[in-house]
């Protein structure tokens, strides 16, 4: 299992998208070094030849047929849209 | 004296309605009435259409007069609270998150068009812990719900509002939602049913997804048979839910009738990891009691073993937070929701809206989630989590080839003070002990009133069935039930 | 030092379905914005995915069609990333258990010259697999704004084996893609409607050699053309850079058409963690062996079959079948109305040139044509035993482009029955002959050109309905004598 130097708090929010203030990296910083020093407890658990679990119940190929039904009208599209524009939802620039 | 209209069973109340002794009008607005005089003190509810609930009561009215005489659907007229969570079309739709606050959902959850269709009353949406991620609600955004029993307390959490508004009488049934207890814990804290079905029972289409793999709805009530009236009413396959199962949904209380009249004795089995350190002893010795009251009754109770029990939080905290930090990226400010006004750019958009919007512990589940998936760790812990999961789910199936049902406490506590385990994560997290278990192992659980502590705070028992057996399940905690008196008493409020 | 290009390409092909990929609001194209959404679509709280049987039946039969492996389980999973034309800040994708591994394309590169069929080759790819469309971002002054109408759209990614070595092998390879696609009824790839992209990575190395060099990958390649310059450009400066004694650096470009130029975007080193894990919202896909069996049963001969197969078959020269082959439509067309008429290649020169013809100065679909495979059939017919000249056939063929007439009918209505009569013509001819000495003094000097001079005057008397064959040799017998 990993160890606890291995989590980069900064690395972390930056794929998260979350900015932290200083205060916040500090105190989520050792909260979560404490869960991560919990979460440990697995490494004791012997897991050879167990298959993780992907569902409750074993079900496939669930799925609909091809037929359109209809969907919002803009308005609706639009109605909790923080700012919108000729029918478009404005985000500011994307710089590439 | 008789029982106030607010404190009425659904059953009594809705045998009132098809009687025609009562109007869904008249018992709205005591509903309503009830919510006023109690609110303040309470805050169950992020906020309530008074005018929606009282249009829906009178429609209702008007259906039940169009049938002449036939019988409508027991929830036809009845309120029910719904969980901020839970899509309403037309009603906020808020997670008790900034994130949200002005959020408007312009859809129903399908568990909303089934109670519409079934004639209930949606009414209001009720706190919970922000994004459905805490055992208090105190980590709702917009202000903490106090427990009816000890206004000091809390009402445990997620649902805590879906909770204490039952409780309080502000509603005669509700929704929570349930991914590691959030229903059956608040429900214990408040002297309430509080039924999670099987994963894949009830639709997830419009309940805001937590943990994916582990979320469920279900309902709070003031007995076992409210909750599977309202069980009956919600469950059933969705097409829009690819996780929901194609099975019949049986008429619950009928079964749970049929049961008790073949005198079936149930095999219940007592895990002897749930009863170690931590558990309070007053919550001990009334679940204690309950197990002797099983025994009086004739059934056979006999020690199982859940031998992972121990790392079911760990999993737990693995699994839900990796699924949440996904399910929670579309929460960026560019459809809907909070969006920052310094914004430079794009990107510097999501930085920013996301810490507004987010509260610190919807923060850390991101932060904990983002990094056991990402690159490198993947296998060391999502893939462990899943693999250890697997063993708890053996464990119970193990169980199940010798008894029925597990009974076990809900909560290793009673209802603790506001701001108590606040400060630490990893306390307030050790508290789903044992529920969390089922929730990975995907099996129905229901919390059912077994007492009170000597300072008067509600004590819960937690009964866990089988995959799909929730007519079994429900008749074994009815058996109790009705053994007891401790679904008559109120708040005093 | 002589390099070698080594290029794989990454082919999106959006998949013809009437609804979206994990949700039934309808897919399509060119409509107002933001009128093809659903909480699905838009992501909004609460929705879940439902699977597109339709999408998964294009899929398997693009496998089967090229060959490919498909698996007998596969699942979906989720692609984290943001990004504002993302709804979910996560794509639904396939990642380590794609639907199709394997397989491979059957290109044509082209020929020595254009009426001379060029080498094949086969170009192996890696996989294909399912995920789901983004929105569109409109860059406008200080914001963009955003239209979610094709996101969610069901998106095949095709990813070749990095064997192809020119820009030429690549074009190829789109075409013949292309042309699979739409006799498969999968896509009908119009990349002005992007319902088809390509993006190309590409790395050189010493000719001869097997390593694989730092790849360079290029984005904005829209359309076939830009594609082969963009890999032609991007080569030639990968070469320019080795041979200056620099090093090529892992980076993504962008390719302007326009210009003819690339520049760097992000240096790939910079890679996004997409932190991939199973999609717990969707079920895993079987495909079961009568599964594939129903669709193997609706899969078409596939083109390049169908080009060895004419040429065999009929005779056709590759003049025709290269154009017959890419529009499946036609090649039916074709072959029904050489079954009607017997006569292939007369029926694929009409079919080639005048109906093609018509239809593209008409602006008229195939599907549209009044001229049907029986049309073509009566006039090859017609021409055949003699009941018309070739050149009022030209005629027949336009009035019944526009009418949809039988050519018998018109041929009735305009009385444009070939002249027979042979003792007419021999008195034309002849007095075509008397009318012009000088020509005749050519004519008999060896000057066989003079024999033209005779045919204006005797088609004139025969009002353009001698046939050239009988003017010919009738004035050739009558100079001979």
């Amino acid at each position: 299992m990993p160890k606890p130097e291995d989590f980069k708090l900064d690395h972390v929010t930056n794929l998260a998208r979350i900015n932290l203030s200083a205060e916040e990296k500090e105190r989520f910083g050792a909260q979560l070094g404490d869960v991560l020093a919990y979460i440990a407890l697995l490494n004791e658990v012997n897991v050879e030849g167990v298959e993780p679990t992907a569902h409750a119940f074993p079900v496939v190929n669930v799925w609909a047929e091809d037929v359109p039904e209809p969907g919002l009208s803009v308005e609706d599209a639009l109605r909790n849209a923080p700012e919108k524009r000729d029918n478009m939802f404005v985000v500011p620039k994307v710089v590439e | 004296m008789p029982d106030a209209l607010y404190n009425c069973t659904l059953a009594d109340l809705s045998r009132r309605l098809a009687k025609g002794e009562l109007s869904s009008l008249e018992l709205m607005q005591s509903v309503i009435a009830r919510t006023k005089a109690v609110e303040g003190r309470v805050r169950a509810f992020n906020s309530y259409d008074e005018q929606d609930a009282l249009a829906q009561a009178r429609a209702s009215d008007e259906r039940r007069a169009a049938r002449k005489g036939a019988p409508s659907h027991p929830l036809e007229g009845i309120p029910i609270g719904i969980k901020d969570v839970i899509s309403v079309a037309g009603q906020p739709l808020t997670a008790s998150s900034r994130m949200l606050a002005n959020f408007v959902s312009p859809y129903d959850a399908t568990v909303t068009a089934k109670l519409k269709a079934a004639g209930a009353l949606c009414w209001g949406r009720l706190n919970l812990d922000e994004f459905a991620m805490g055992s208090s609600t105190e980590n709702s955004a917009f202000g903490v719900t106090s427990n009816p029993w000890d206004l000091e307390r809390v009402p445990g959490g997620s649902s805590g509002g879906s909770a204490a508004s039952v409780a309080a009488g502000e509603a005669v049934a509700s929704l929570g939602s349930d991914t590691g207890g959030s229903i059956r814990q608040p429900a214990a804290l408040c002297n309430l049913v509080g039924l999670k079905p099987s994963y894949g029972r009830v639709s997830r289409y419009g309940l805001i997804a937590f943990a994916s793999s582990l979320d469920q709805i279900g309902p709070f009530a003031r007995t076992v048979e409210d909750a599977a009236t309202v069980l009956g009413a919600i469950s059933g396959h969705d097409r829009r839910d690819s996780t929901s199962l194609k099975m019949e949904v049986p008429d619950y209380n009928r079964g749970i009738a049929e049961l008790v009249r073949s005198g079936r004795k149930w095999k219940l089995g007592i895990p002897k990891e749930y009863f170690g350190e931590g558990l309070d002893p007053e919550v001990g010795a009334a679940v204690q009691a309950a197990i002797d009251a099983y025994r009086r009754m004739g059934c056979e109770v006999r020690e199982v073993s859940l031998p992972h029990t121990k790392y079911a939080i760990a999993a737990y905290y693995i699994i839900a937070t990796a699924e949440c930090s996904s399910n929670l990226a579309r929460f960026d400010g560019v459809r809907y929701g909070h969006r920052s006004k310094d914004a430079k750019d794009a990107l510097d958009l999501y930085f920013k809206s996301r810490a507004e919007g987010f509260g610190p512990e919807v923060k850390r589940r991101i932060i904990l989630g983002t990094y056991v998936l990402s690159s490198g760790y993947y296998d060391a812990y999502y893939l462990r989590a899943q693999k250890v999961r697997t063993l708890i789910r053996r464990d119970f199936l193990e169980a199940y080839k010798e008894v029925d049902a597990i009974v076990t406490p809900t909560s290793p506590t009673p209802a603790f003070k506001k701001g108590e385990k606040a400060a630490n994560p990893l306390a307030m997290y050790l508290n789903d002990i044992y529920t969390i278990g089922v929730n990975l192992a995907g099996l129905p659980g229901i919390s059912i009133p077994c007492g009170f502590t000597g300072g008067g705070l509600p004590i819960g028992l937690q009964v866990i069935g089988q995959p799909f057996k929730e007519t079994e399940l429900l008749a074994v905690a009815s058996a109790y039930e009705q053994t007891t008196d401790w679904r008559n008493r109120h708040p005093s409020l | 030092m002589n390099y070698e290009a080594v290029i794989g390409l990454e082919v999106h092909v959006q998949l013809k379905t009437r609804s979206k990929m994990f949700t039934r609001a309808a897919a399509g194209y060119g409509l107002p914005e933001n009128t093809l959404t659903d909480p699905v679509v838009l992501a909004l709280p609460g929705t879940l995915p439902v699977m597109n049987k339709e999408a998964l039946d294009k899929i398997i039969k693009a496998g089967l069609l090229l060959g490919c492996e498909i698996a007998p389980v596969c699942k979906w999973d989720r692609k984290n990333y943001f990004y504002p034309d993302s709804p979910k800040n996560y794509q639904i994708s396939q990642y380590d258990q794609p639907l199709c591994k394997g397989g491979s394309v059957e290109i044509e590169l082209p020929g020595p010259a254009r009426n001379v069929m060029g080498e094949h080759k086969r170009i192996a790819l890696t996989r294909i697999h399912l995920e789901e469309d983004v929105g569109k971002l409109n860059h406008g002054e200080g914001a963009s704004l955003v239209d979610f109408n094709r996101a969610g759209t069901p998106l095949m990614e095709i990813v070749s084996e990095p064997v192809i070595h020119s820009a030429d092998e690549a074009f190829a390879y789109l075409t013949a893609l292309k042309t699979v696609m739409i006799y498969g009824g999968i896509s009908d790839c119009d990349m002005e409607k992007g319902q088809l992209r390509c993006d190309a990575n590409i790395s050189i190395r010493p000719a001869g050699s097997t390593g694989l060099g730092t790849k360079v990958e290029l984005k904005n390649l829209n359309s076939f053309s830009f594609v082969r310059d963009g890999i032609d450009h991007e080569v030639r400066r990968q070469k320019a850079v080795l041979e200056s004694g620099g090093k090529i650096v892992q980076e993504t470009r962008d390719y302007d058409g326009q210009a003819g130029t690339s520049q760097s975007l992000r240096s790939k080193e910079m890679a996004h963690d997409y932190r991939y894990f199973p999609d717990p919202d969707l079920m895993p896909v079987e495909v079961g062996e009568e599964w594939k069996a129903a669709l193997q049963a609706t899969c078409p001969e596939m083109p390049f079959d169908r080009q060895r197969r004419l040429q065999e078959q009929y005779s056709l020269p590759y003049t025709i079948t290269s154009v017959l082959v890419p529009d499946r439509q036609l090649g039916d067309f074709f072959e029904e109305a050489a079954r009607l008429c017997g006569k292939p290649q007369a029926a694929g020169n009409w079919i080639t040139n005048d109906l093609l013809r018509e239809l593209g100065a008409s602006k008229t679909a195939l599907a549209d044509s009044k001229v049907r495979p029986q049309h073509v059939a009566g006039l090859v017919k017609l021409v055949e035993d003699g009941t018309i000249l070739s050149n009022a056939a030209k005629e027949v063929f336009i009035e019944m482009f526009h009418s949809g007439e039988m050519p018998e009918a018109v041929v009735a209505r305009k009385g444009l029955k070939a002249e027979t009569n042979l003792d007419d013509l021999e008195r034309w001819c002849a007095e075509s002959i008397a009318g012009n000495p000088k020509s005749v003094a050519d004519y008999k000097g060896g000057k066989e050109s003079a024999l033209n001079a005779f045919k204006g005057p005797v088609m004139r008397a025969a009002k353009g309905k001698a046939d050239p064959k009988k003017v010919d040799e009738m004035l050739r017998k009558l100079l001979a004598r």
